[in-house]
């Protein structure tokens, strides 16, 4: 039947975004940093509620454009609608597991996911919990620079963000 | 508590012009102030103490340049024109933030010989900071849900802004007397202006009568308490009551800075605003 063929579903179209990657961070999708909150189909039109990490961002237009271009290439998809939403607000716990990982294979370290009053950060390279805070504010919006006395490396972690 | 009415969306603020006049009053306000303040931050660019300030810098007037962005898009929704145009094509009787914001920076130009006071930029951030926390806190509970919202979100960054103008006061307070002298004349001048940043303006009570954020006294009540705290801790006198400019920024009225800085950082924009970036 050449009409459920071309259907689009809400389940395709999540498969879609996990190829999706943080602009800023390529290893990570922006479903495994807990950015996609909802993706909704009616008929030819597709709906995403993007939750920004920081409002700031630069990267965010970037974003957007990439998820309507990976989402153009769908069969029967007429119109793509993609906004940022506050509610629910994005927080460090969403990132996934998996995303976790990546991030520090790439050297960056990700908050613990239930929040803490203070920031322990072990060094994405030895383990050692003998770091400290470098600079509050790094490359981008959403990351810290840290060193680690141990192994004598520097590197980042990702700004604790809870409600 | 008084249950105020909740309004969910941007078609329903503009189904009552009251309201919606005063929500548009208090959201200029709001993203002028970042605005322009954002703006006197990124002109430090290059010119901060050393090389990880100049980083945690431009990125905390990234961060406040991006509240703006949001209180400007929440007005594009209310039907009050394009978030770019609102920043960019409007004249400088238009603009409602305060007049510490417009202050320069010092003495000289950004490409002229820039003579900047950096216990300024530290008291000016940390001062204009901890209102705008108590702010946001208020905001939290707005009328205005998408004002609720965001103001949640602004939140968890801002948290990390107090953070870093704190470690600055503290360590300027507390090293040598040239540092702490510098600290208290450059705080001196903060407060002359600050007391402004408790004023909705001359729409005050039907914006607080509309719940879209607490009283002025109530805010300034919660931040005198805080603030006189936070003083004893980090070793500093407490200088009295605010004070509040000659020029009511919230009535549009400005000081040339502020005509100077909207030439400059709208330079580009006006020579074509329906160029694409
Ligand atoms: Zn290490």
């Amino acid at each position: 039947m050449p009409y459920e063929m071309s259907a689009v579903t809400e389940e395709k179209c999540w498969e879609l975004l996990e190829e999706v990657k943080d602009p800023e961070m390529p290893v990570v999708s922006m479903v495994e940093m807990g950015m996609i909150h909802q993706v909704k189909v009616s008929d030819d039109m597709v709906t995403v509620e993007v939750l920004p990490t920081f409002v700031g961002c630069p990267a965010l237009d970037m974003m957007k454009n990439d998820i309507s271009n990976k989402l153009k290439g769908l069969a029967g998809v007429k119109e793509i609608n993609v906004s940022f939403v506050y509610q629910p607000p994005w927080t460090s716990d969403r990132i996934s597991n998996e995303g976790r990982e990546k991030l520090k294979t790439l050297g960056i370290v990700t908050p613990p996911p239930q929040q803490d009053d203070t920031w322990q950060v072990a060094c994405p390279y030895c383990d050692s919990p003998y770091t400290h805070v470098e600079n509050l504010f790094g490359p981008a919006a959403c990351r810290s620079i840290l060193y680690c006395r141990h192994c004598k490396n520097p590197f980042e972690a990702l700004k604790p963000i809870y409600e | 508590m008084v249950q105020f009415l909740q309004v969910d969306s941007a078609q329903k603020a503009q189904e009552n012009p009251e309201y919606k006049a005063a929500l548009t009053e208090l959201l200029f306000q709001l993203a002028d102030d970042d605005f322009i303040l954002a703006y006197r931050g990124s002109e430090w660019l290059g010119l901060a103490p050393h090389i990880e300030e100049d980083v945690a810098f431009s990125s905390m007037s990234q961060d406040m340049m991006g509240h703006a962005v949001m209180h400007y898009e929440l007005l594009d929704e209310l039907g009050l024109g394009k978030a770019d145009d609102l920043a960019q094509l409007r004249k400088p009787e238009e603009f409602r933030n305060v007049i510490l914001a417009e202050r320069k920076n010092g003495s000289g130009e950004y490409n002229d010989a820039p003579k900047y006071d950096w216990a300024y930029a530290i008291a000016r951030h940390f001062v204009y900071g901890s209102i705008k926390q108590v702010k946001l806190e208020a905001l939290r509970e707005s009328s205005y849900q998408k004002l609720s919202f965001v103001s949640r979100k602004m939140l968890t960054e801002h948290r990390y802004h107090m953070m870093h103008w704190q470690v600055w006061m503290k360590q300027l307070a507390n090293s040598t007397d040239d540092a702490k002298q510098k600290l208290e004349a450059a705080l001196e001048k903060v407060w002359v202006d600050a007391g402004e940043l408790f004023s909705y303006g001359k729409q005050a009570a039907t914006i607080v009568g509309f719940g879209i954020v607490a009283s002025e006294e109530s805010l300034r009540e919660k931040w005198y308490a805080s603030m006189q705290q936070k003083f004893t801790e980090i070793g500093l006198n407490w200088p009295g009551d605010l004070g509040i400019p000659a020029e009511s920024g919230r009535d549009g009225q400005h000081t040339p800075d502020l005509a100077n800085a909207l030439q400059t950082l709208s330079e580009v924009y006006v020579l074509d605003p329906q160029a694409s970036w």
